[in-house]
């Protein structure tokens, strides 16, 4: 905490105004999407009218959230070449996205990931269960990233005490709500765009000065870090963080099985797909956000070794035990160091980067859930169908409302989770109940009502039971109840036992079910996700 | 149902789907996508178990503090941008031409006014 206390209350002013700015600018823009929206696919799906490269940076800035930003960089500070793993595994996750889900998602479904369950399903059942999983995985994922955001704000601003995190936490509820409700998807997609250029502007500024500082050389940048560290050569390989023992390693397995697989079956990257007109630039969009996503790794690999190498383990871990302060620590230094007004205004714009992220990033998430609990659940379970577009819209908002409101109150008494392990849940929890049966509906002619359903209650209950049953929520300092000790299951990421789970379940349901799969429906889907015939 | 009618009748979506076209066009695509995405999976997992289990080969230095670890993990990088424009490439060609072919055969030319939009 000294060294960025010391100058907080120097660049609190600077930090304050620019996030107002940016506040400023993307409630303007949510306003101005507002009023071109119009009708139900205005508001799910931005009217389908951006382009390949617009969605490609806004799925970057959904994809970008501060666990990667603050996260990585941090543990590369930390723990070195482990905290490098993570990026590697969700850089690799959109090659699925790309050659698997993108381009037949954008041609079979509509609005939601259900869309394309239930396309030759039972509605009810199908939509019932993919409603259920889309918001519990937003859910985590939102509470991720509001403790993040009050935790943060009371480390960068310098306010301590529960109140101003508090606080932090109702307001960034709030403005996602806002954003969300008023604009749409029209909206929420300009202000990941907005988010996007600044984050990757911040950062390839911070990369620059960094290498600048070895004479661009990678290598004495590495150097400089390892012997930084205090801990030589071993920096630099794999092991300091999941090296220690057995259960560390399958630990480590498991959850970069769960990365991988993950990605492809968020619902609020999925629902991203449908923002643009045809299937070729849902293509060009994963095929944007890869590059763009790829490169944002590889400078966090600088600004996290940078961090280790000048601003030291002892001073990160002073200011957050888990690493979380490390960029904007390291941008204080670049811009001259604590007390320097180029180290506080450097270090303002880094803070207001990061909180643009994490409310561009909730905003995506409250969107992406609302519109599943309006589209599936309220219209075609609750209303059979028979509910008009504008009720749906409605319901939609009102659902924005009151995720916002669960995800405030939760995030309130979730405020010492640890935001990592929540994130790495999410994406857990997406790859066991979501993506066996994405895969399985879009590729297996003899998949059914039982075989969808199944596969997504059990790849949901069993990576949500494993996770009550694991480090993550007793038995270890670490865990949400440190005193308590009910755990049994070895490891903190669920995915190494789920995942096989959901493709199982799926797999032997349909082949015990009595459903006779529908061979008309299939052929329907089959050439709709191809070609395009017949897509909205 | 949510799906809403589409402008060709059942019957003519399965004769496409049983179409030699339409044949072929599954075979393009299933024949890249599902051998590749194994192939990167396994990459990916012989890479991350190696830095489970490795850790001599992948401490072993390279070119001054640049190691094994370090090189793998960047060919990560380096082949998921290669498999990436491989992608893009085979489909401009393999999948995207038969593709609009069949769409525009049976009259359905949904995105036809859009397309401008990439």
């Amino acid at each position: 905490m000294t060294l960025l206390a010391s100058s907080a209350t120097e660049h609190r002013g600077i930090t304050m105004t620019l996030f107002g700015l940016f506040v400023l600018a993307t409630l303007g823009i949510t306003v101005w999407a507002g009023r071109q929206t119009k009708d139900a696919a205005d508001f799910y799906a931005g009217g389908r009218g951006f382009t390949g490269f617009q969605n490609g940076l806004a799925i970057s800035g959904d994809y970008m959230s501060a666990a990667s930003f603050l996260g990585i960089a941090g543990a590369i500070a930390l723990s070195g070449y482990d905290g490098f793993l993570y990026s590697i595994g969700f850089l690799v996750a959109w090659l699925v996205a790309l050659l698997l889900i993108a381009e037949p998602l954008r041609n079979s479904g509509r609005f939601t990931m259900a869309d394309v369950l239930a396309f030759r399903m039972r509605q009810r059942p199908v939509r019932t269960a993919a409603g259920v999983s889309t918001i519990v995985v937003s859910i985590f994922y939102l509470l991720a990233q509001m403790v993040g955001a009050g935790t943060l704000v009371a480390l960068l601003l310098g306010v301590n005490g529960d109140a101003a995190k508090r606080w932090t936490i109702v307001a960034v509820g709030a403005l996602m709500v806002v954003y969300v409700v008023i604009g749409g998807m029209k909206g929420t997609t300009w202000v990941q765009i907005v988010k996007a250029v600044l984050l990757i502007a911040g950062t390839a500024l911070m990369t620059v000065l960094v290498l600048a500082k070895y004479h661009f050389n990678p290598s004495e940048l590495l150097g400089a870090a390892a012997s930084a560290s205090g801990k030589g050569a071993a920096f630099l390989e794999p092991g300091l963080k999941y090296g220690a023992s057995d259960t560390s390693k399958l630990d480590f397995i498991s959850l970069g099985i769960a990365l991988v697989l993950g990605t492809a079956g968020l619902p609020h990257i999925l629902v991203r797909f449908y923002t643009v007109p045809t299937a070729k630039a849902a293509r060009k969009s994963v095929l944007w956000a890869i590059g763009i996503i790829g490169v944002f790794y590889l400078m966090t690999l600088a600004l996290g070794f940078g961090a280790a190498a000048l601003v030291g383990p002892k001073a990160i871990k002073a200011a957050n035990a888990a690493g979380n302060t490390a960029a904007p620590q390291l941008a204080e230094v670049l811009g001259g160091g604590a007390g320097t007004t180029g180290g506080a205004i450097l270090l303002a714009v880094i803070s207001a980067v990061a909180f643009a992220t994490i409310l561009a990033v909730v905003a995506g998430l409250t969107l992406a859930s609302s519109a599943s609990f309006a589209h599936d659940l309220y219209a075609n379970v609750i209303r059979r169908g028979k509910a008009t577009e504008k009720e749906e819209v409605r319901s939609a908002k009102w659902a924005a409302v009151a995720i916002g409101a669960v995800a405030i109150v939760l995030s309130l008494f979730a405020g010492k989770l640890n935001t990592a392990a929540l994130v790495a849940l999410a994406f857990a929890v997406a790859a066991s109940a979501n993506l066996p049966t994405l895969l399985y509906s879009l590729f297996w002619k003899r998949f059914t009502t039982s075989g969808a359903v199944s596969s997504v209650y059990a790849g949901l209950i069993s990576s949500v039971v494993l996770v009550v049953f694991s480090p993550v929520v007793s038995g270890a300092k670490t865990s949400l109840f440190p005193d308590a000790d009910f755990h049994w299951f070895p490891l903190e990421n669920p995915g190494l036992v789920s995942i096989p789970i959901g493709f199982l379940a799926g797999w032997i349901a349909t082949l015990l079910s009595k459903d006779r799969p529908d061979p008309a429906k299939y052929a329907e889907l089959e050439v709709r996700a191809l070609t395009g015939l017949g897509a909205h | 149902m949510d799906s809403p009618p589409i402008t060709t009748a059942p019957t003519e979506v399965q004769l496409i789907d049983d179409s030699e076209e339409f044949r072929t066009l599954r075979r393009s695509f299933r024949s890249f996508a599902f051998p590749v995405t194994i192939g990167f999976v396994l990459w990916y997992l012989l890479y991350v178990l190696l830095s489970c289990y490795a850790p001599g080969l992948m401490g072993a230095k390279v070119v001054g503090h640049i190691n094994v670890a370090l090189v793998l993990g960047l060919l990560q990088f380096v082949t998921t941008f290669a498999i990436a424009a491989w992608y893009a490439r085979y489909a401009d060609r393999r999948i995207d031409p038969p593709a609009a072919a069949i769409r525009e055969a049976h009259g359905a030319v949904v995105h036809a006014p859009r397309e401008s939009a990439e």
